[in-house]
C-alpha cells in the first residue's frame, strides 16, 4: 500500500462557482510544509511508514528536542502507512504540491465534541409525543428492550452517552483547488473538527470512484 | 482565518449594481436546456438580501398569472446571472419585506424613493 498525506490545519468553508456556474461547497485547508521526521521500516519497526510533523511548537521538552535534532520544532507529528518508504528521507519537506485537483483524498479529524448528548442528539431518535398529555417524555429513550425474557439490556443499545471528540475520517473528498504558493488545499465538501483543528489529508484508500493520482 | 477565506470570494460582477430590498428590478439569468442556453427575465421586487462574502444571495418576488406569489432566490455571485436593471427604488423600513406575501393587489404597493429617479435623470442629461 502507498499512500502520502499531509497535516494541515482546517481554516474554514466557502463556495465556488464551477465553469457551469454551478455552487461547489468547499472546505479550505492550511496544509504543510510537512517534514519528514521519521522512517520506520519492517526491518526495525515491524511496519513500514513515514513519520512528518507540522506547525511550529513554543516549547519542546528535550527528547521532543533530540527528535527533531536537526529540524524545526513541529507541533504535530503524525505516522502515514506507506510501503515506498524508501522514497523519503528524513528531513524532506512536503507540501500541497503532492496533491492534484480532481484526485480523491481522506481528511482525518477530530470531531467537534457535543459533551454528554441525549439519544435524540446522539442517535437521531424520535424522542416521544409532543401532546397528549405528555410529560416528561419529549426526548426520552423509549423502550430498552423486553422484560423478564431475556432480564437484561442488550450490550451496544443506542444510549445517551458522550458525543463527538472522537478520531473520524471522511473517505473521497475532491481536491478542487490546489495552491502551493499559500499552501492551501481545497477539497469539496465537510470535513470532521472546528476551525482550527489539525487535519490528517492522505489519499484516497477506497471508493469506486477513486481517481488516481499518479 | 476568515482572511484566508476571503481569498476566494468572487470578483463583483460589474453588471450587477448595488440592490436593496425594495427594489424593483429585473434579472437576466441564464438557462441551460438540455443542450441549448438561453437568457430568462424575472422582473420583481427585492424581498431579502443576504450579504455574506461567496455566500450573498437575494430573493425576488413577482405576482405571476392568476396573483400567484413566485419568488425566486438567486445567489449573487452566480455566473448565470447576466445583469441585473434597477426599474424602481422603493422606501422601505425593514430589510426583509416578508410582509409582502401577505397583501396582494394594490396594498402590496411600496412607496416610491425618488432619488434613485433623480439621479438617474441626471446622468441622462
Amino acid at each position: 500500500m502507498i499512500r502520502k498525506g499531509l497535516l494541515g490545519r482546517k481554516i474554514g468553508m466557502t463556495r465556488l462557482f464551477d465553469e457551469k456556474g454551478e455552487v461547489v461547497p468547499v472546505t479550505v485547508i492550511e496544509a504543510g510544509p510537512c517534514y519528514v521526521t521519521q522512517i520506520k521500516t519492517v526491518e526495525r519497526d515491524g511496519y513500514n511508514a513515514i513519520q512528518i510533523g507540522f506547525g511550529h511548537a513554543k516549547r519542546l521538552n528535550k527528547p521532543e528536542r533530540g527528535h527533531l535534532k536537526d529540524l524545526p520544532p513541529l507541533k504535530h507529528l503524525r505516522e502515514i502507512r506507506t510501503d515506498d518508504v524508501d522514497q523519503y528521507q528524513v528531513g524532506q519537506v512536503l507540501d500541497v504540491s503532492i496533491f492534484t485537483p480532481g484526485t480523491l483524498v481522506d481528511v482525518t479529524g477530530t470531531s467537534k465534541g457535543r459533551g454528554f448528548a441525549g439519544a435524540v442528539k446522539r442517535h437521531g431518535f424520535g424522542g416521544g409525543p409532543k401532546t397528549h398529555g405528555q410529560s416528561d417524555r419529549h426526548r426520552a429513550v423509549g423502550s430498552i428492550g423486553s422484560g423478564t425474557t431475556p432480564g437484561r439490556v442488550f450490550k451496544g443499545l443506542r444510549a445517551p452517552g458522550h458525543m463527538g471528540n472522537r478520531r473520524v475520517t471522511v473517505l473521497n473528498l475532491e481536491v478542487v483547488r490546489v495552491d502551493p504558493e499559500r499552501n492551501l488545499l481545497l477539497v469539496r465538501g465537510a470535513v470532521p473538527g472546528p476551525r482550527n483543528g489539525l487535519l490528517l489529508i492522505r489519499d484516497a484508500v477506497k471508493g469506486s470512484a477513486r481517481k488516481k493520482s499518479e | 482565518m476568515a482572511d484566508i477565506l476571503r481569498l476566494f470570494d468572487p470578483e463583483p460582477n460589474p453588471n450587477i449594481p448595488e440592490i436593496r430590498p425594495g427594489d424593483t428590478v429585473r434579472v437576466h439569468a441564464r438557462i441551460i436546456e438540455g443542450e441549448k442556453e438561453r437568457i430568462q427575465v424575472f422582473q420583481g421586487v427585492v424581498m431579502r438580501l443576504r450579504k455574506s462574502g461567496a455566500n450573498a444571495s437575494f430573493t425576488v418576488r413577482r405576482i405571476a398569472a392568476h396573483g400567484i406569489g413566485v419568488e425566486r432566490t438567486f445567489p449573487l455571485h452566480s455566473p448565470r446571472i447576466e445583469k441585473i436593471e434597477i426599474l424602481r427604488r422603493a422606501k422601505v423600513r425593514r430589510a426583509q419585506l416578508y410582509f409582502l406575501r401577505k397583501y396582494r393587489g394594490k396594498a402590496a404597493r411600496l412607496k416610491e424613493d425618488r432619488s434613485l429617479y433623480e439621479r438617474k435623470k441626471q446622468e441622462q442629461q
